[in-house]
This record gives C-alpha cells, sequence and structure tokens, in this order.
C-alpha cells in the first residue's frame, strides 16, 4: 500500500489537467466573444513624413493639393468622397473644426466633379484646397485604409495623427488639441 | 408560409442592395482588371495580389476583391512591376504602411515568432520523452536477463 500512495498523488494533480485546459480553453472562447476583433486597419506612416504628391483640383474654385501645402502651421488633410456617407455625416464637424481656426485640406476619392460639387453645396465646404486622388494613390501613399479619415499635419509635413472614421462631436475639441500639440 | 417567403424575399433583396449603399461611380484604375502584356510580368504581379490583403473586404486578397481600393492597389502593383520593381519591394512599401496585417505571407516578427519555434520544440521534447522511453525499455529487458 506503502508504495502505491506515491503514484496516487502524482495522479491526483494529473487527473484535473484535462479539464483545468478545457477551462483555460472556454476562458479564450469567451473572451473572444465578448471582445469583437478590432479590423481597423491603422496607418503605420504616422510619425513619417508626407510622401510627395501632387493633386489637380477636384472642385471648380478650389485649388489643387500638393505635399508641399503641408507647411508652416499644423493642417488637417481628410480624406473623403461624396459617395461615402459617413462623410456627409462628419461634415457639420469639419465646419466648426474650420470656424475654429484650423485649415482643412481635402483629398476626394475617385470622385467626379460634378458629384463632389453638389456634395460641397449640400454639405458646406469648409476646405481651403481639395486634390482629385482619382486612382487612390495618396491613399495607399499615406496608409490610409478608406473613407473617412482624418490625418493631422504639423508644420514641417510630418504626419502626426490618424483618425479613422467620420469625425463625431466629441472628436472635434480632441482634433483641435491635437493640431495645438503638432504646433508645439 | 406566405409571410415567411415574403420575408424571405425582402431579406434577399436588402442583401443584394447593401454592396451598393456606398461606392463610387467612377471607372475601374487603367490596370484594375486588365492583364500585363507580358505575361512573366502578369504572374509576378499576380503571385503578388493574391497574397495581399484587401482593406475593404478584409478576410479577401485584393486578386479576389472587387472593392474599387482592391481595384486600386491592383492597378498601382501592375503598373509598379511593368516598370520592373520587384513584387516583394511592393510588399515592403504596402507593409511600411499598413503593417503585416495586409499581407498574407506570414512574417517573423517579435508577437508571431512562438508560431515558427513551437513545433521545433515539440519535435524536440518528443525526440526527448521516445528516447527516455526506448531506454528503459532496453534497461528492463536486460534487468531480466
Amino acid at each position: 500500500m506503502s508504495e502505491t500512495a506515491p503514484e496516487a498523488s502524482g495522479m491526483r494533480w494529473t487527473r484535473w489537467l484535462p479539464l483545468a485546459l478545457f477551462g483555460l480553453f472556454a476562458v479564450v472562447v469567451t473572451w473572444g466573444l465578448v471582445h469583437p476583433k478590432d479590423d481597423t486597419v491603422r496607418s503605420r506612416f504616422v510619425g513619417q513624413p508626407l510622401p510627395a504628391f501632387d493633386l489637380p483640383a477636384a472642385a471648380d474654385g478650389k485649388p489643387g493639393l500638393v505635399s508641399a501645402d503641408f507647411a508652416g502651421k499644423p493642417m488637417l488633410l481628410n480624406v473623403f468622397a461624396s459617395w461615402c456617407i459617413p462623410c456627409a455625416a462628419e461634415a457639420p464637424q469639419l465646419t466648426q473644426l474650420a470656424a475654429a481656426g484650423a485649415q482643412i485640406n481635402g483629398v476626394a476619392i475617385r470622385d467626379h466633379k460634378e458629384d463632389l460639387a453638389a456634395f460641397l453645396a449640400r454639405n458646406g465646404n469648409p476646405y481651403v484646397r481639395i486634390g482629385a486622388d482619382n486612382l487612390g494613390k495618396v491613399q495607399l501613399a499615406i496608409g490610409s485604409s478608406g473613407v473617412p479619415e482624418t490625418f493631422v499635419i504639423d508644420g514641417k509635413g510630418v504626419i502626426r495623427y490618424q483618425h479613422i472614421g467620420d469625425i463625431r462631436a466629441e472628436d472635434v475639441p480632441m482634433l483641435l488639441g491635437k493640431l495645438k500639440e503638432a504646433g508645439q | 408560409m406566405t409571410r415567411f417567403l415574403l420575408l424571405c424575399a425582402a431579406m434577399f433583396a436588402a442583401l443584394s442592395l447593401a454592396p451598393a449603399w456606398a461606392d463610387d461611380t467612377m471607372p475601374p484604375a487603367p490596370y484594375a482588371n486588365r492583364q500585363l502584356d507580358d505575361p512573366k510580368l502578369e504572374a509576378k504581379a499576380q503571385g503578388l495580389m493574391e497574397t495581399i490583403r484587401c482593406l475593404t473586404c478584409q478576410s479577401q486578397s485584393i486578386a479576389d476583391s472587387d472593392a474599387s481600393m482592391a481595384g486600386d492597389m491592383r492597378s498601382q502593383i501592375r503598373e509598379r512591376i511593368a516598370a520592373g520593381e520587384e513584387p516583394e519591394a511592393i510588399r515592403q512599401w504596402l507593409v511600411q504602411r499598413y503593417g503585416d496585417y495586409i499581407t498574407y505571407t506570414p512574417q517573423v516578427t517579435r508577437l508571431t515568432w512562438p508560431l515558427f519555434a513551437a513545433p521545433a520544440f515539440i519535435l524536440l521534447m518528443a525526440a526527448i520523452l521516445l528516447r527516455k522511453r526506448f531506454r528503459r525499455i532496453t534497461g528492463d529487458e536486460g534487468d531480466a536477463a
């Protein structure tokens, strides 16, 4: 009897091992269900200088956009399109940002001139310049994964912050803060 | 039953309308759906496009996706390969902008190295265990003899 005792005590914890593993598995699965996957793809280009680009004017009456336009003071680069519904939703917030003194330059993705003109007439035009990115070249070059996105560019042309998705009311003071931060 | 069928029909209609919800009306980029004339270069481009994730439909490659952004990416990849760039250089260019998530080829990073190390570790442990086991058997035989 005394010989089998150490073996029995050895069995005691290994016997629970499969249950413990199952418990661990259940915890991992539950955690995965409760925390859905975040599938926003952030730009790795934050902290890097804007790549050189030269976009023609996307709308009559507003000049096109060159990367060298981002100089002197921090500005916003808003990636948008007239066919993008959240872009219309963020328009009032862009107007608010412009009213607060932010300079907003737009990059219009795959947009027709007349569609864009109608969009600006309907939602307001807070942009100083709007470049036409008809092949998504600038969008890819700065690591933007969709519309709308808003980048904070500092006075030296370095990308300082990326906001993914439409700008909500609560994002306005945040973006103004980021602009101020970029100016320091 | 008819009510159920109507509901099904309505759901189908909603599903088929969904992709038209927000997309542009521009024609696709020049090389989005057009192969390169040189079959060798096209094969190079195709190989790369099949292993780059579409950012709009994230479980598809850009070769499989109809999203306009995937079309723009295909066009740019074909143009750059026609201009003499190597596929791996273009992949790195994309990884620099979007991170490892953009590529379907596994990358060894600080986060993923256990995936590569685990099989080697398991094989090593198996070898050690098996060696012990075989030794014990020969040892027992020795005792019996």
